[in-house]
């Protein structure tokens, strides 16, 4: 049953750009896509961990930045006269590079700033984000500062045997970001019901218990940092081989709540919390653009996040699940909130 | 040598109004355990108190102050009423976002009144500078000094010298013993908050004339607010003075001597550093506040 609505969702997501003809939604809904898939990786720290980072941008920026270069090429000085020259790449390089730069940071921001937590991990990952904005900000050489790099190239896949297909139109890219969005899923899906992600969950009902039955914190935290630093960083050069211009402004704070209001509004801890509230969230500014002001919808924005957090705090997708399940059992869900939707009963 | 004693007095200025903002933000986050991300938007409303009623109403400059704290303070309770009081309880993490939210939703309010063009505030000071041998300091740099060392004096003799002051350390040291003995606990969480916003608005009603008004002049202050929270130690107010001295002198310094594009990295830098170096912050007192 499960499969059957599963592969039904994906093929209707698959069909869109079939019937979808508008260019302006079928933008909307690629640069949605590519931040669900940010939203996703968040999750993997803010839902199964407990850990609020809010500097996940700085992953997505590293990203989008280090998959432009790659493709672009650059020339900078280093201290005493050396210069580092690189000649442009494919993107597809630019692309795999992204993943591993980004969890590479992934791994020493999480080696650090695990070492405390509540605010003050909030602030410190923060403060990450900021300072990497600002080199990006003036490491003009490198990055052009506010000038921006443009001209980034469109990714290209080699197919054996035809040569190279250039994903230069909408539907191309749609098909990418779904492709990668589907491979984020089901990672993460995997992950979560290994005997990682109990070790995750169960870090984050008690970590102190979790400790006394031998799971290495530490070690838990930061392959979790690793691999969603990893998918955003993904994302970033989706984002950058799309839109084909980034300026610092990719690591504006205000993106990184913007995730952090998918995952809470759709649930965290929940799989598809994060595609629910992405497509929710990415859309809203597709729907109320004809009605209300861009400050009037940041507003709303604000608004929306707090009354989310009064109202339904726990997110969409577990209260809906929760009450799909009790109607169907006549009794309340026992599961925790990060396995009803696989209707696993394991003790977490 | 000349360079250096400028950049000292500089950082005198910014240390002043920094320790302002330190104050308000450690007070917030020492008693009510809150991390208050409007702290930054409450200084762009006080900055824009000081533009409406110097330049809008036509007011007497050194009147903006006092409008700017009170205004602070209502904005501080009403915050704290509305959004703080019903999520008593909830998780840090969970207030956090809702903080957050009223911060975005703020932010855009004050874009969608003002617009994003920046404002200033004609100053009654004159132009010319103070000249001290190999320094200058303009006028207006030396009031909103002095300004901001009275504001920091009355808060400090706030905490020390009186009932609520002393119902607010008791709060801050054990809130349910402080409960037990008579102290309203819901109303020492509104004062302590509305007086932190209080301060924050000050620092923005000092610094606006100095620099430009414009919305998201608050987010960079906020930030520099928990540098120097993290730097003093939590609900230590003479630990945010001297933090607030340190982050303009650390500021100071890097624009002069590395480059003026990492001034504002300073911050966050110095947080990250005494994250994971040290803390509890540079002076470990958080067994008490004042």
């Amino acid at each position: 049953m499960r499969a059957v609505i599963t592969i039904l969702l994906v093929a209707a997501l698959a069909s869109v750009p079939l019937w979808l003809r508008d260019p302006y939604l079928l933008n909307a809904l690629i640069t949605t896509g590519i931040f669900v898939i940010g939203a996703m990786s968040l999750n993997l720290l803010l839902g199964f961990t407990g850990q609020l980072s809010l500097g996940h941008i700085a992953f997505f920026g590293i990203g989008a930045y280090v998959s432009a270069l790659t493709s672009l090429g650059f020339d900078v000085g280093l201290p005493g006269d050396l210069r580092l020259v690189h000649a442009p790449w494919p993107p597809i390089a630019g692309f795999v590079l992204a993943i591993l730069v980004a969890g590479l940071c992934g791994y020493f921001v999480g080696l650090l700033s695990f070492r405390v937590r509540g605010a003050y991990f909030v602030i410190v990952t923060i403060s990450f984000a900021e300072v990497v904005r600002l080199v990006a900000l003036n490491w003009v050489e490198l990055t052009q500062g506010p000038l921006a790099l443009t001209n980034i190239p469109s990714i290209a896949l080699p197919l054996p045997g035809f040569g190279e297909m250039t994903l230069r139109t909408k539907m191309h890219n749609y098909y990418l970001v779904l492709v990668v969005a589907l491979m984020a899923y089901l990672l993460i899906a995997r992950l979560v019901h290994s005997h990682f992600g109990r070790a995750m969950r169960g870090l984050m009902e008690n970590e102190t218990l979790a400790v006394s039955v031998g799971i290495d914190v530490t070690r838990t935290l930061t392959i979790a940092a690793v691999i969603s630093a990893a998918i955003a960083g993904a994302a970033g050069s989706l984002y950058a081989h799309y839109i084909r211009i980034i300026d610092p402004e990719v690591f504006a704070f205000i993106n990184t709540v913007t995730m952090v209001i998918m995952v809470i509004s759709g649930g965290k801890g929940s799989l598809a919390g994060p595609v629910v509230g992405g497509l929710i969230f990415g859309l809203l500014p597709v729907a109320l653009r004809p009605v209300m002001a861009p400050e009037a919808q940041w507003i709303a924005y604000g608004g929306v996040l707090m009354a989310i957090l009064f109202v339904l705090p726990r997110g969409i997708v577990p209260s809906l699940a929760q009450r799909f399940s009790r109607r169907r059992s006549n009794a309340p869900a026992l599961a925790p909130v990060a396995l009803t939707e696989t209707g696993a009963k394991e003790p977490a | 040598m000349s360079e250096f004693l400028q950049h000292l007095v500089n950082m005198l200025v910014l240390g002043g109004t920094y320790a302002l903002l330190g104050i308000g933000l450690t007070l917030i986050f020492g008693i009510m355990n809150v991390v208050n991300f409007t702290h930054g938007v409450l200084y762009t409303f006080g900055a824009y108190i000081m533009f409406i009623v110097v330049q809008q109403l036509g007011l007497n400059f050194f009147l903006a102050l006092p409008v700017a704290v009170l205004a602070g303070w209502l904005l501080g309770a009403a915050i704290e009423l509305t959004l703080l009081r019903p999520l008593r309880g909830s998780d840090i993490d969970t207030t956090m976002l809702v903080m957050i939210g009223a911060w975005i939703a703020m932010q855009s309010g004050a874009l969608w009144i003002w617009g994003g063009v920046a404002k200033s505030v004609t100053t009654p000071f004159p132009e010319a500078p103070l000249v001290l041998g190999p320094v200058s300091v303009s006028w207006l740099r030396l009031f909103v000094l002095a300004a901001a060392a009275l504001l920091i004096l009355v808060t400090y003799l706030l905490i020390n010298r009186t009932s609520l002051g002393r119902a607010m350390r008791a709060t801050f040291q054990d809130h349910d013993t402080a409960a037990l003995m008579g102290v309203n606990v819901d109303m020492i969480y509104t004062s302590t908050f509305a007086i932190g916003s209080s301060l924050a608005a000050a620092a923005g009603a000092l610094l606006g004339p100095v620099y430009v008004i414009f919305p998201q002049m608050g987010d960079l202050a906020a930030v520099k607010a928990f540098a120097i929270v993290i730097l003093g130690g939590l609900g230590n107010i003479t630990g945010a003075v001297i933090g607030g001295f340190i982050l303009a002198l650390a500021e100071e310094l890097g624009a002069g001597y590395v480059s003026s594009g990492y001034r504002d990295a300073m911050g966050f830098l110095i947080i990250i550093a005494v994250l994971i170096f040290k803390p509890t912050g540079l002076f470990a007192r958080a067994e008490r506040v004042g």
